[in-house]
């Protein structure tokens, strides 16, 4: 059994003039220890997934349908008190802000003790203890010192680090990061992004790590799922979409990328933007920017069709994948 | 570089943001004593940079590296502590109101936020024709008209949708009204800082296109800003690297990026996450980039350099010229450590 | 795209603005209020059974008249008579119609005042925003009532009654306009320093448009919303101070009431049992400074920039 399932989740955003679909029958696994990267532009969901898995979407937004099964047992059901329980202890955060998770005018030893203490019966020298280790483990120089800091007094890339000495606090399963690198320097992004990975390889602990950077994706993840207008609309092995993506909006993503162009020389571009939320267009909804879009493609949204390691929800594959087995059998 | 006379040319440039405020509240009391205290942020230390007619000249560099602010600085916005300016040949920090006029519409600027940079109280037809107005005060109405259709075209823009607000767009189309409003009152030379990085990557495409496009068709000269290394490759003609309000390595795009020589380029370059790769494999560079409050004393950078010894502590570097002709500020590039 | 125009009403109808409108109900019933009421004052000569100003429409002997339903009651007077014998009701469409005008008239002198200096001071900041601000400071430091007491008695004083009664009105204006404000400078000020920071400022200026351009152009439109609210309130306020100075007799004159000065004359007999004189026109003035301050109230959380962007 996976460590984490979600099965056909629907997320929707009342607001004025009816319900908007932010997510549509998402459904993917995470098994202990993998890393999976959740990458999409702005609108495709990306965020809105990673919140839905703690049950966390504030109002006007909730969950339709579908499951989130942790453990077995499903998030989506479960009473705010028992989910508690789960977030920040078994399932941990790392969002792209770090003020969203420190409180300005606490020190981050009295943050990081707080944090222990709501889900252990522990005396204060212990967690003071645990907590030093954690930044120690992040390796965060003079650790003692940052204790007594405040949040302002530390430099972003350090508070990034502190961040996920707080996610590691309670020696979680699950660690979910939301953009966790987008507003640092290159520099400091390498060198977040590789202690994340060491940490999560070192303790076994799974990644579900949301980006827009497709670099990142390919450096740290095993497996990646592709996200437009709210569905996914690929997955599988991260290496097998990178080196070679089936569903177009994939393959433009990938080539739309400076490095992929010869210098000088104009980008691969796909045109128009991604629909908002309040049209998107019936069938798959890709299919306006889509070369390849057909009749099919405007009237209905295509299955997932698998080739080779990876899932795609695209006719122009399965239709490619359907000429392919015919070739074979004739040639037999 | 043997050019006759760049097309902006940027001498010893530095700027200085004063911290410590008013007199009032510069002076203290300690120990018996008045002190006047004044701090400032350096954000630009003696910069030397020439824009050849016809080129892209990427600035690249992490935030606090100065970059924005010689952008700002060449465009007027912010005037120069130190140093000097000029627009082919013409010296230009020190113009005032009427005379600068006519370098307002050969220099123009695209910048970096495209859901702040239209006025939100006004429609795009009249972002567009207020500029054209306003340095073609004889143009008639339907001339002004044909030029906004013109650039709206140019960007693709569909010339029906002038009646709109800017808050009716997409980030993508504000940018490209951006632009549009740049090259609405025809300009030589343009001042981009960082147009692309708050854009989705399909959409940075398509805008990156637009403006290879726009200085194809219209012979345009760019100052590029940017922090994102791939596209510069992609983009520039030469390339400056800051560290700290200081140049530290200019070179041609490709020699830049296939023999990087200031260990700071190294390192930049290292960190850029490639879709090849399978694990980050970047220079692990010590501790962060100090703040320009207190610069460090010699090179900027020896704080985190790895071959830093006591000269570069003392002593600041001055660019000098390699073999591959690219220009790097460095002791142990110059001594041959490196 | 084949919808190329989208005309102004459309884009209203479309709007946050009209969609809060319509489902708030204290909202809508705050408004009709209020427009039921300037009605009733701008149409006042048309609506007012007697003119209250003309001396010889009234009679002396049909003072202190009740309203209709008590005893004594005359149905030519609906709300009954002052102690002057004037028809209540026509004083009090009269009245409203002054007050009303002393509180519009006294916030577009405020907000003239006030966008002017809120702006150059904001935009331009430096030597001149510590001056404009400081004089702000010290100006909000006086209440209105002590500037409107010191300047009114030096008005009457050089003026004298007859002449004062007609220049009442502007006098108010300007002491209640002048006396607040520093209230929309401060507004304005704050909204300046946060559009001036925006790039749409920086691509005017490198555009090489003037400054005065920029102010009044770019970043003036941008910065009505606050205005809009903090007018809206400045109103009720205004006309509050009116009827305050009406009331301790410094305002408008008796024979040309405001709801202040009304309610000042039925003063002096609410111990002999004409209550209705000062009574009515109170409530009429509570009543339009609720609903003023009411839209005032659902105007700023419809247009409390955290809450909705647009």
């Amino acid at each position: 059994m996976a460590l984490l399932e979600v099965k056909d989740l629907d997320v929707r955003f009342a607001v004025r003039g009816g319900d908007l679909t932010a997510l549509r029958g998402i459904s993917f696994s995470l098994d202990k220890g993998e890393r999976l990267g959740l990458v999409g532009e702005s609108g495709a969901g990306k965020s809105v997934a990673a919140f839905s898995i703690l049950n966390l979407i504030a109002r006007p937004g909730y969950i339709a349908g579908g499951q989130i099964l942790f453990e077995g047992k499903d998030l989506a059901a479960m009473s705010e008190r028992e989910l508690r329980k789960i977030r920040g202890n078994r399932i941990a955060m790392i969002f792209q802000d770090p003020m969203m998770t420190l409180n300005p005018v606490l020190s981050i030893g009295t943050q990081m003790v707080e944090a222990i203490k709501a889900h252990r019966r522990i005396s204060t020298k212990d967690a003071r203890a645990i907590a030093l280790s954690k930044l120690n483990k992040v390796q965060i120089p003079s650790p003692e010192k940052r204790l007594d800091q405040y949040p302002h007094e530390l430099s972003g890339g350090m508070r990034q680090r502190v961040i996920i000495a707080i996610a590691l606090l309670l020696d979680p399963e699950i660690i979910i990061a939301d953009e966790p690198t987008t507003a640092l320097d290159v520099t400091i992004q390498a060198e977040i992004m590789a202690l994340l990975l060491e940490l999560c390889e070192q303790d076994n602990v799974a990644l579900m790590l949301i980006t827009h950077d497709l670099g990142v994706v390919s450096q740290v993840t095993q497996r990646m799922l592709v996200m437009y207008s709210g569905r996914i609309i690929e997955q599988g092995s991260t290496r097998e979409i990178i080196n070679d993506a089936q569903h177009p909006y994939t393959q433009g993503l990938i080539n739309a990328l400076p490095q992929m162009g010869e210098p000088g020389e104009r980008l691969f571009q796909i045109p128009g933007s991604m629909p908002s939320l309040k049209n998107v267009p019936t069938g798959c909804p890709f299919h306006p920017r889509c070369k390849f879009a057909t009749e099919q493609c405007k009237r209905t949204m295509p299955e997932y069709v698998r080739s080779g390691n990876v899932d795609v929800a695209c006719y122009e594959v399965s239709n490619l994948i359907e000429q392919e087995k015919h070739m074979q059998e004739s040639e037999q | 570089m043997t050019s006759p006379t760049p097309l902006v040319d940027i001498r010893g440039l530095e700027k200085r943001f004063d911290l410590s405020g008013s007199l009032l509240e510069q002076i203290s009391f300690k120990n018996g004593r008045f002190h006047r205290k004044q701090e400032a942020v350096h954000a630009i230390n003696g910069v030397d940079l020439q824009v050849q007619k016809g080129e892209a000249l990427c600035v690249v560099g992490e935030s606090g590296c100065g970059k924005s602010t010689v952008a700002r600085t060449v465009m007027g916005l912010l005037s120069p502590s130190g140093g000097e300016i000029y627009y082919d040949g013409e010296r230009i920090d020190n113009l005032d109101g009427k005379e600068v006029l006519p370098y307002r519409r050969k220099m123009q600027m695209i910048f970096q936020n495209p859901y702040a940079s239209l006025n939100p109280r006004m429609t795009i037809q009249q972002t567009l024709e207020e500029p054209i107005r306003f340095h073609h005060p004889d143009w008639d109405a339907d001339r002004v008209k044909e030029k906004v259709t013109e650039v709206m075209q140019s960007v693709g823009i569909d010339p029906d949708w002038g009646s709109r607000f800017g808050h009716e767009f997409s980030g993508g189309q504000r940018q490209r009204i951006a632009i549009a409003r740049a090259l609405a009152v025809d300009p030589e030379f343009i001042v981009a800082d960082e147009p692309i990085s708050a854009l989705d990557v399909s959409i940075q495409a398509q805008v990156l296109n637009l403006l290879m496009d726009a200085q194809q068709k219209r012979n345009l000269t760019y100052l590029f800003i940017t922090h994102d290394l791939a596209v510069v490759e992609h983009f520039g003609t030469r390339v400056a690297v800051m560290y700290l309000g200081r140049v530290c390595e200019l070179a041609d795009t490709k020699t830049l990026f296939s023999t990087p020589r200031h260990p700071y380029t190294q390192a930049l370059l290292s960190a850029i996450p490639k879709l090849e790769d399978d694990r980050p494999n970047h220079i692990r560079l010590q501790g962060e980039v100090p703040t320009p409050v207190n610069l460090p004393s010699g090179c900027v950078f020896h704080g985190r350099c790895p071959y830093a010894n006591e000269r570069c502590r003392q002593e600041i570097p001055q660019l000098i010229a390699t073999d591959e002709g690219a220009q790097v500020a460095c002791h142990a590039v110059e001594e041959g450590r490196l | 795209m084949t919808t190329a125009t989208i005309s102004r009403w459309d884009r209203f109808r479309d709007s946050f603005l009209w969609y809060s409108f319509k489902r708030d109900k204290i909202a809508i019933v705050s408004f009709l209020v209020l427009v039921l009421m300037v009605a009733a004052a701008v149409f006042a000569p048309l609506l007012a059974p007697t003119d209250p100003y003309d001396l010889a429409q009234i009679n002396i002997m049909n003072s202190e008249l009740p309203p209709v339903g008590m005893s004594g009651a005359d149905a030519a007077f609906p709300l009954g008579t002052d102690a002057q014998g004037r028809d209540m009701l026509s004083t009090i469409l009269y009245g409203t119609r002054v007050s009303l005008l002393i509180g519009f008239g006294a916030v577009v002198l405020q907000a003239v005042l006030g966008i002017l200096f809120g702006l150059l001071a904001g935009y331009l900041g430096g030597r001149v925003d510590s001056i404009l601000m400081r004089i702000a400071d010290v100006q909000l430091s006086f209440s209105t009532l002590m500037v409107a007491i010191i300047v009114g008695a030096v008005f009457k004083a050089s003026f004298g009654n007859l002449m004062f009664g007609e220049i009442a009105i502007y006098m108010l204006i300007f002491i209640i306009g002048v006396a607040e404000w520093p209230q929309i400078a401060r507004t304005v000020r704050a909204s300046v320093l946060a559009e001036k920071k925006k790039e749409y400022v920086d691509a005017a200026k490198v555009m090489g448009f003037g400054t005065r351009r920029i102010m009044f152009r770019h970043i003036l439109p941008n910065t009505l919303s606050p205005i809009f609210v903090i007018a809206t309130v400045q109103i009720a306020n205004a006309i509050i101070s009116e009827a305050a100075l009406s009331f301790l007799g410094l305002g408008m004159p008796e024979t040309q009431p405001s709801l202040g000065s009304l309610i000042k004359s039925g003063f002096d007999y609410i111990q002999s049992g004409s209550w209705w004189i000062t009574l009515i026109p109170g409530l009429v003035l509570v009543v339009l400074v609720l609903v003023i301050n009411l839209l005032g109230d659902w105007l700023r959380d419809v247009m409390n920039p955290r809450l909705y962007k647009g």
